[in-house]
């Protein structure tokens, strides 16, 4: 059922950890629908100088955040704010229908770390990011969040 | 090294059931209803299959029809039986529309059932308590004078409860002699006794123990006059058309032969080894069993591990060799845990953790050991890198802290 991209993904995840100086952080999902992504960024003068993840879930939640970190690693936060769940989907060649929900948790949790870097930075984050990123708290949740 | 332990998914074909089934998927290839002689070899093995499988199972082969397998015999059993009922007498007030099941079925019932009800027929969904089991005072209570059919599974595919279908039955048939009892003997018969004394029908599949995938069985006790399912060339006398698969008979009456002879022994065997499994498994901290501790399946063992998502160690198990299984939502195809764990009251963020191992043919207790020592690596691996497992402390994170 999983590609080959996915199970290699899954199999050897990169950038797992957190960044102890980490200055955007970013957790979402949450444990009922089983699975939840933390992503850590460290960002200097506006480039993702590292990124690592925790991912609690499925096969498919491990891969979406591990390639999810590789796409957005020494991007420009506005580069890493055009990564989307279909761009994920399509690093890692497909994914099943059932597991689509996964690839926007992995878009959400990017975002949801970029937002709190411009908060920390007493920036609102609402105009860049688009939205708060609050997305344990978010009406529009995709996917059944 | 590789290691099966999903025996409740399916099992090898047995040698035995290969060697009964072999002269019919060779020279005996005739149409078993034709009237040659190639084709009356083919009907004498059919028949000497149902004796034997009949012999097996302690009921008369006339009792036993041949279906495709589990699926089709519940649904046989739940559409025939309600279909019987709702013609039942002259008025409508004799009709009987009502169908009891219980809340840990497996799909095969549970969709039949609910497809029933789409159609008028009237259902209640029976609880389960926290290990599984069905109270009998609580069917019978359900249990009324439009009551058709109650189908309670003799042992869950998930967590191996073996239900009390004995004095399930008795109280059912003591509120209303006119109810059917139906059970769904699919994980249990070939691996230990089915009390089958207070059913109507019994559902039973080949390939659970070591037959060919494709062939099961309805039990029809005589005198039920359940209708025909399969309408067609009136093969199984007149209830069940479609040409019959004799190479399949032979190989699950093997099947169930070598079951019966063996079954003391190896239930005895698997529990051993079921139970050394569960008590290594249960060192892992933060884990638990689910089900019965003590009613359940010679080779089942299902557990939950907090803050470990069970198809990412499915996956895991698997990477290293280990072939089991998980009710998680995302082994399932749907955001929800296995119905079965929801029913026996676990959260959903507990469900989601499951793993079910189930061992059957040579398993030894080397290979046993080594599933324990696995898993407690693959979990170990999967917490470090779990946001709600604290690494350093060993215990989970409660979430949103």
């Amino acid at each position: 059922m999983y590609t080959d991209k996915v199970m290699e993904h899954f199999s050897n995840p990169r950038n797992v950890g957190e960044i102890e100086d980490a200055n955007g952080v970013g957790t979402v999902g949450n444990p009922k629908c089983g699975d939840i992504m933390k992503i850590t960024l460290r960002i200097e003068d506006e480039i993702v100088k590292d990124v690592k993840f925790k991912t609690y879930g499925c096969g498919a939640a491990v891969a979406t955040s591990s390639i999810a970190t590789e796409l957005i690693k020494g991007r420009t936060i506005s580069e890493a704010l055009n990564v989307t769940n279909k761009a994920v989907v399509e690093a890692l060649e497909g994914l099943p229908p059932a597991k689509i929900h996964c690839s926007v948790l992995a878009e959400e949790a990017i975002k949801s770390a970029i937002a709190d870097y411009y908060r920390r930075q007493g920036i609102d984050p609402l105009p860049i990011v688009g939205c708060d990123a609050d997305c344990a708290n978010c009406g529009q949740a995709a996917a059944g969040h | 090294m590789h290691i099966y332990a999903d025996y409740a998914a399916t099992a090898p074909l047995r040698r035995e059931a290969l060697e009964a089934m072999t002269p019919w998927l060779t020279d005996g290839y005739g149409n078993a209803s034709s009237i040659y002689r190639v084709a009356r070899e083919a009907k004498r093995a059919l028949e000497d299959a149902r004796r034997s499988a009949a012999a097996s199972l302690g009921v008369l082969p006339e009792e036993v029809y041949f279906t495709s397998g589990g699926t089709e015999s519940d649904n046989w059993a739940l559409k025939g039986a309600l279909e019987l009922g709702a013609r039942q007498g002259d008025e409508p007030r004799e009709r009987r529309r009502h169908l009891v099941t219980t809340a840990i079925e497996h799909p095969a019932i549970l969709q039949t059932a609910q497809w029933l009800e789409r159609q008028g027929m009237d259902l209640t969904i029976l609880p389960v308590d926290e290990a599984g089991l069905v109270s009998p005072e609580r069917a019978a209570a359900a249990v009324g004078g439009d009551t058709q059919l109650v189908s309670v599974m003799h042992a869950n595919n998930e967590i191996g409860t073996i239900q009390p279908i004995e004095d399930i039955f008795r109280a059912v048939k003591a509120k209303n002699p006119q109810t059917l009892c139906h059970t769904d003997a699919v994980q249990s018969a070939g691996h230990i006794p089915v009390p089958w004394e207070g059913a109507d029908l019994m559902s039973l599949s080949a390939h659970k123990m070591g037959g060919p995938k494709g062939i099961g069985a309805l039990v029809v006790r005589r005198g039920v006059r359940l209708p025909a399912f399969m309408h067609g060339g009136g093969h199984e006398r007149g209830r069940r058309s479609g040409t019959e698969n004799v190479a399949g008979a032979a190989g699950f009456a093997a099947a169930l032969a070598t079951g019966a002879a063996e079954m003391e022994r190896e239930a005895a065997r698997l529990s051993a080894l079921r139970d050394r499994l569960i008590a290594a498994l249960l060192r892992i901290p933060y884990s638990r069993l689910t089900g019965h501790p003590v009613r359940r399946l010679p080779g089942s063992v299902s557990v939950v591990f907090e803050c470990v998502e069970g198809e990412s160690l499915v996956l895991g198990l698997d990477m290293n060799g280990v072939s089991a299984s998980s009710g998680s939502a995302c082994s399932s195809g749907s955001l929800d845990p296995s119905h079965v764990l929801l029913a026996i009251g676990l959260p959903h963020e507990i469900a989601h953790g499951s793993v079910r191992f189930t061992l059957g043919g040579d398993i030894s207790e080397t290979a046993v050991d080594r599933i324990a020592d696995i898993t407690a690596r693959v979990v170990a691996e999967r917490r470090a890198m779990s946001p709600v497992w604290d690494e350093k402390a060993q215990r989970p994170i409660p979430f949103g802290t």
